[in-house]
């Protein structure tokens, strides 16, 4: 019985301690980054943005979360029932797995594992299905020409960010994400040594979250909202959800595979003392902001238009870097290991 | 203990799910149970120890081939019906395919040969994990070893590949493209022309 406690029972309750506490103020993020962007979209359009609910409207999310989850869920006639449920419950699970491999600081992650970048690519290539199964199970025309689009589109950009990817392990030598942080503070943030990586991955990850100006399979002028236009209560909440822990995730594949994770900007001392997750989040809150200021600044892509910055410029481009960084290492005998 | 659990669970819905792939009505339905399929595979390969080879089979296989699979099988527009109507009819075509696949498998796995130290290994990991990653390990073997097999399995894909656009290339004529580097290359002294018009004159 003793074994079973301290062999089984407390490493659980351990763990799921720790899940809570990723995911709770993932939650919180989640619900903030909403009225964030609200706020920031009215600020560049020189509206208040809401501010009615709470001081400052602090309290708009809670309003929001209440008023979804009050509302009926409807079920569209001749739907896939039970893959209509599936999809907004996997959209959302896939948005909170991924974080199990991210490191907030030095020694702050769930379950630092070696292959944990070909995870993360795992885990948000898989984030396409959520969105093409509730186009599918719908049983609406928007809805599956929405699910269409983001699969054609999020196919497409993968690829790019998987060379980007590539180009980055090859001066690291390893595929777990603590040892990317430790290697840049030693040899200095990849965001300067792969720039032009840096923007690809950076744009790649926009239209990988069907972000503007890449939210074509949204595009609320022809396809209503496309794949979540059956969805309502709950379940589009979870859409919703999703979505934003998805930006918010790419923010952090970005910050620890360009922009040194949690090290701080310089190695000395006022710097230093600063905890690394402070930093972190930092980091994170400035990409993000980058999103919704593209978001209230540039005009959608042409579908044809993405499909060919995706293929002909990104591709080529970060295939071209990549045998480039290669030969770099391999000629300067700077292989790592 | 809980490793065989989660290896007989991984193995059961591995399983149920594959008999579910062929036997369920609607194709999407089909393909969606494969996506299971894939997964469960993965899980078994994570527990073996084999983590980079679980990721790229979800990389690849889910997150690349079975979406461009979903994808088709949605476009087409299926008569589930008339697709069950053949069924009898197809049944001894099909069995015979499967009996030859067996009687092949059977076949190689009679004539097996193992290398002449790999008794040795048996039951360990080579090399040992703790030294050196998956990753590390396969890219070694495939870059040495089998480096010759590596590039045709990649060319004979390079061949597909190019047979499919070539089968699917067709030029038409009359067809307004957008070029975007005329677009940028393009300048006021050849788009704009600024004329003095006088009142009442016109052009």
């Amino acid at each position: 019985m003793a074994e079973l406690w301290t062999g089984y029972v407390w490493p659980t309750a351990v763990i799921v301690a720790r899940i809570l506490a990723i995911v709770l103020p993932l939650l919180v993020a989640v619900a903030y980054l909403t009225l964030a962007e609200r706020k920031v979209i009215g600020a560049i359009q020189m509206r208040k943005g809401p501010n009615v609910v709470g001081p400052f409207g602090l309290l708009q999310p809670v309003a929001d979360g209440l008023k979804l989850f009050f509302k009926e869920t409807i079920v569209p006639t001749g739907a896939s029932k039970v893959v209509f449920f599936i999809s907004p419950a996997l959209t959302f699970i896939l948005a909170l797995v991924a974080w199990a491999v991210i490191p907030f600081d030095e020694g702050w992650v769930l379950a630092n594992i070696n292959v944990g970048v070909l995870y993360l690519f795992a885990i948000s290539s898989l984030g396409v299905y959520g969105i093409i199964m509730a186009g599918w199970a719908s049983n609406s025309k928007y809805a599956f020409l929405g699910g269409l689009r983001a699969a054609a589109q999020m196919v497409s950009y993968e690829v790019s960010i998987g060379f980007v990817m590539i180009s980055v392990l090859l001066c690291v030598g390893s595929l777990n994400l603590t040892d990317i942080v430790h290697a840049q503070a030693e040899k200095g943030w990849f965001v300067f040594w792969h720039l032009p990586m840096f923007v690809i991955f950076y744009t790649s990850c926009l239209a990988e979250t069907n972000r503007s100006p890449f939210d074509l399979m949204e595009a609320e002028s022809e396809l209503v909202t496309g794949y979540n236009v059956e969805y309502s209560a709950m379940t589009f909440a979870l859409f919703y959800l999703g979505e934003y822990a998805n930006m918010i995730l790419v923010c952090a594949m970005t910050t620890v595979l360009f922009l040194g994770g949690w090290l701080s900007p310089l190695p000395f001392a006022p710097f230093t003392a600063v905890p690394g997750i402070i930093w972190f989040a930092l980091k994170v809150s400035v990409l993000l902001f980058g999103f919704l200021w593209i978001r209230a600044t540039f005009p959608r892509y042409r579908f044809d238009q993405l499909m060919r910055l995706g293929w002909k410029v990104f591709l080529p481009f970060s295939l071209v870097w990549l045998i480039l960084t290669a030969g770099v290492l391999e000629f300067g005998g700077w292989l790592p290991k | 203990m809980i490793q065989a659990l989660v290896f007989y669970l991984f193995a059961a819905v591995a399983v149920a799910s594959g008999v579910m792939v062929i036997s369920a009505r609607n194709p999407v339905h089909a393909v969606l149970f494969l996506i299971l399929t894939f997964f469960n595979a993965a899980g078994l390969f994570l527990l073996c120890g084999a983590e980079f080879l679980a990721m790229v089979l979800v990389v690849v296989y889910v997150g690349a081939v079975a979406v461009l699979f979903l994808f088709v099988v949605m476009l087409l527009d299926i008569n589930y019906l008339k697709l069950r109507e053949g069924f009898l009819q197809y049944l001894p075509t099909g069995a015979l395919i499967g009996l030859v696949l067996l009687a092949e498998l059977l076949l190689v796995f009679g004539s097996w040969k193992f290398a002449p130290d790999a008794p040795l290994s048996v039951g360990t990991h080579v090399p040992d994990p703790a030294v050196v990653t998956n990753t590390d390990a396969i890219g070694r073997l495939l870059y040495t070893e089998y480096f010759y097999l590596f590039q045709i399995a990649g060319l004979v894909l390079l061949v597909a590949m190019i047979g499919t656009i070539l089968l699917t290339l067709r030029s038409r004529t009359g067809v307004r493209k957008q070029k975007i580097s005329s677009q940028v290359t393009r300048t006021k002294a050849d788009s704009v022309e600024i004329r003095k018009v006088p009142s009442g004159g016109g052009i």
